[in-house]
């Protein structure tokens, strides 16, 4: 019989990994400086608003996500807004039907710069076992995505995961990505200006 | 007095003679089939006459059978006695290249929008429908996505390995 073990890679907990290490610069008594970029990095990074668009079972496992037991507000998401006027991250957890694809639209619309957004689980990254003809296959055919969380449905820790790596995009991303040539170009190619 | 099968089909063979047939039992539920012309008069009849009263329609639907050359669509409405609580199942056939079917929305409000799910899904033409739209599919989609002619899985599809998917 097969013995079973788990995480034999286990990674120790490194505080630095979670907010973020201090940025590079100079330190004195009482005082640091460093770029400006990097400030607002780690400020954006860890305290993201996160926009819930839960329409079936990922939807269940989010909720688990949210509290006490995996609690994401650890991560500096404690406030959920439901506008999407508010929010800096959209999380599309379920399957977007096609007639659906113009609200999710209209909601990333909605939402201020910048905006991030995250597929949670195998409907909303490719339409999962929904190959039909009433199922949007994958929401990046109607907005663009930065993280794809796989999974029918993902554990709460893959969703922690995929936000931890929305955290390092929004940590490294430049102040000025948003006003760049590939980012316009690449919000033109789903017919956004 | 509870009505029974054999009364219904006495009770229908005596209104319309030879334009209702097909009669069959199953699981106690009878069924039976009239030329799509005399879908609306035998529906009224039902629901008329004082000793049948079908005033409820359970559902509406269709139904595709493509090898049935000349009868490939089958509009089937269920019926319901709520005094006597008895049910019935009345078939009209169709051919697929004229889907035009009278409506009954006139007859019971429920088959609006069971029609306009039906034309939706078999594209039955419902004549006289007062909105005949689609309901639950995009406004956009240009074909019957229940017809056996259509295949289930989304042909837009271009990332999809057919051979992950069980039909390589």
């Amino acid at each position: 019989m097969r013995p079973v073990r788990f995480n034999i890679k286990a990674k120790t907990a490194n505080i630095a990994d979670a907010i973020g290490a201090p940025p590079p610069g100079f330190a004195g008594e009482g005082f640091f400086s460093t770029k400006m970029s990097d400030v607002v990095g780690l400020a954006r990074k860890n305290s993201l608003w996160p926009l819930p668009f839960a329409t079936s079972c990922c939807g269940i496992e989010f909720m688990a996500t949210m509290a006490s037991h995996y609690d994401l507000s650890r991560f500096g998401a404690e406030r959920v807004g439901f506008s999407p006027r508010q929010c800096d991250l959209l999380m599309v957890m379920g399957t977007i039907s096609k007639k659906m694809g113009p609200v999710l639209r209209q909601v990333y619309l909605q939402m201020a710069e910048p905006r991030w957004v995250i597929a949670v689980g195998a409907c909303a990254s490719s339409g999962g076992i929904f190959d039909t003809y009433s199922v949007l296959q994958g929401i990046d055919q109607v907005i663009p995505v930065d993280v794809y969380v796989p999974g029918c449905p993902p554990r709460p820790e893959a969703i922690i995961d995929g936000f931890m790596r929305i955290q390092d995009l929004v940590g490294q991303e430049s102040v000025r990505r948003r006003n760049g040539e590939q980012y316009k170009a690449l919000l033109n190619s789903y017919g956004i200006e | 007095m509870a009505i029974t099968n054999s009364y219904i089909q006495e009770k229908l063979t005596e209104k319309f003679g030879e334009q209702v047939t097909n009669f069959e039992e199953t699981y106690g539920m009878l069924s039976f089939e009239s030329p799509k012309e005399f879908n609306l008069k035998v529906l009224q009849f039902l629901y008329d006459e004082p000793t049948l009263s079908f005033q409820f329609m359970t559902d509406l639907t269709a139904v595709h059978y493509p090898k049935q050359v000349g009868r490939e669509l089958a509009v089937v409405y269920h019926l319901h006695n709520l005094v006597e609580n008895v049910r019935l199942r009345f078939k009209v056939f169709t051919d697929v290249n004229t889907p035009d079917v009278f409506t009954a929305s006139k007859l019971f409000e429920a088959a609006n929008w069971m029609e306009r799910e039906t034309y939706d899904f078999f594209g039955i033409n419902f004549v006289g429908h007062p909105n005949l739209k689609r309901v639950l599919n995009v406004d956009e989609m240009d074909y019957f996505p229940l017809r056996k002619e259509f295949p289930l899985e989304d042909q837009t599809r271009i990332d999809k390995d057919d051979e992950m998917f069980g039909r390589g």
